[in-house]
């Protein structure tokens, strides 16, 4: 049945498509190797996000810190943010997020149009800065609620409880889940359902590497690993440059006919490594990846047209995942 | 086994300020060992005093992370390329610039 009561209600229950025309080719006797894509643009504001964002919220009701009425603060620009307004207006909380100032307009007019307030924070400090602007409000404001992704257990059980079920009920042949690594939500979500059922499954992130600028001004000892984060529940880890990310963003749209965002044309990189690897060793294999959120949002990078060095000289500055 | 280094901007200092550098070792701990004789101090930003990789520091073998390939006994191939970057949270970093759709974004889709 596809009626829900509520936009809410209509969350998860994304479809799982297979990709024929992208899967390596295999000898006619040799085992099988597929490919499947989990279609998580298919949620209510567009993004996986909107399962962490429910899932957070409701844990927060549950335990009694988030009351109607309520302000909720976190330091978000991007599909958390959008998914969290969405949540809030719906269950009427008042949403700020705070992000730097210097994000692009698209984000600030879509999150204003889903009604959140914005609190910028200086460019200079990119989003550390914003997180840290987030916690300086959290303390002079003591009766906001941060919900923190990076941190937050309900964002990693909503993917225990919902996306790893679905996928395994889709898919139980399943043997590799490829995933993005951000929050680190969906991976450990999603890596620990599957490891808990499906013996020898392989648990593969795959993490954007962006330009050389964005990492310019890192300085190695403080570096930031997500609380959420524990490696045990991966098997690799794949870094995955921008012209990659492209190359196979455009090659889902132009062979499969999916129109998706740069990160998960990073996560599609990361799945075809593996699935090749099974066709060289003559294994079986049903390769799933998830796809986080369609294209549309990115239009503006400049990323879809022109040559691949053009889009990848694009996105050089971008954080693009 | 002769493999070429990617050094983040962060650590050139100990590179005279080249990008890419070549090394020699058989696995990681070998190359790290060979870096340090050519790029004094430079081990000593990515290997913690107890001998473990330092937490906020990547280190990939061909675009994949060593942590799951045996970490410093990660073994290497002639023509390997080992990248070293520091760890960023998804999004949660600086970019500058005029194109900036993207930057600040501190939720990842993938995450």
């Amino acid at each position: 049945m596809a009626r829900y009561e509520s936009l809410l209600d209509a969350c998860g229950e994304t479809p799982l498509v297979g990709l024929p025309r992208l899967a390596p080719a295999v000898a006619p006797d040799a085992p099988p190797v597929r490919l499947w894509a989990k279609l998580e643009d298919r949620n209510p504001t567009g993004s996986v996000k909107d399962r962490a964002a429910l899932w957070m919220v409701r844990a927060a009701e549950q335990a009694g810190t988030l009351r109607a009425g309520d302000t909720i603060l976190e330091p978000t620009s991007g599909n958390t943010g959008i998914a969290l307004a969405m949540v809030a207006k719906l269950r009427g909380y008042r949403l700020v997020c705070v992000m730097p100032e210097n994000v692009s307009t698209e984000r600030t007019q879509l999150l204003r149009m889903y009604g959140a307030e914005i609190i910028f924070s200086p460019a200079a400090g990119g989003s550390n800065q914003a997180v840290a602007t987030a916690k300086q409000l959290a303390e002079e404001h003591p009766d906001w609620v941060m919900l923190f992704q990076y941190g937050n257990q309900a964002n990693a059980r909503a993917h225990y409880e919902t996306t790893g079920p679905e996928l395994l009920r889709d898919l139980p042949t399943v043997t590799h889940f490829v995933a993005g690594l951000g929050t680190t939500g969906t991976l450990m979500g999603v890596g620990r359902y599957l490891r808990d059922k499906v013996a020898g499954v392989e648990i593969v992130a795959a993490e954007p590497r962006y330009g050389e600028l964005v990492y310019g001004l890192r300085n190695i000892d403080e570096g930031y690993v997500p609380e959420l984060y524990d490696p045990e529940v991966l098997t690799r880890r794949f870094s995955v440059g921008t012209r990659d990310a492209v190359l196979r963003t455009r090659q889902l749209v132009e062979v499969e006919g999916l129109f998706v965002g740069f990160s998960s044309g990073a996560v599609l990189h990361a799945a075809l490594a593996v699935a090749h690897e099974a066709v060289r060793d003559g294994r079986a294999a049903d390769v799933a990846f998830l796809v986080a959120d369609g294209g549309w949002k990115y239009l503006s990078t400049g990323g879809y047209g022109g040559t691949l060095a053009e889009a990848e000289q694009a996105l050089d500055r971008q954080l693009w995942a | 086994m002769s493999v070429d280094v990617r050094v983040p901007t962060i650590l050139r200092s100990y590179t005279g300020g080249a990008k890419t550098v070549p090394g020699t070792g058989d696995t990681l701990a070998g190359l790290l060992a060979d870096l340090e004789t050519r790029h004094p101090g430079l081990r000593g930003r990515l290997v913690t005093e107890e001998g473990a990789l330092h937490r906020f520091v990547n280190v990939y073998v061909n675009d994949e992370d060593v942590r799951f390939l045996g970490a410093l006994e990660a073994k290497l191939s002639a023509g390997d390329t080992v990248t070293v970057l520091p760890a960023v949270a998804g999004g949660a970093g600086q970019a500058s610039g005029a194109s900036e759709a993207l930057a600040g974004s501190a939720s990842p889709a993938g995450g």
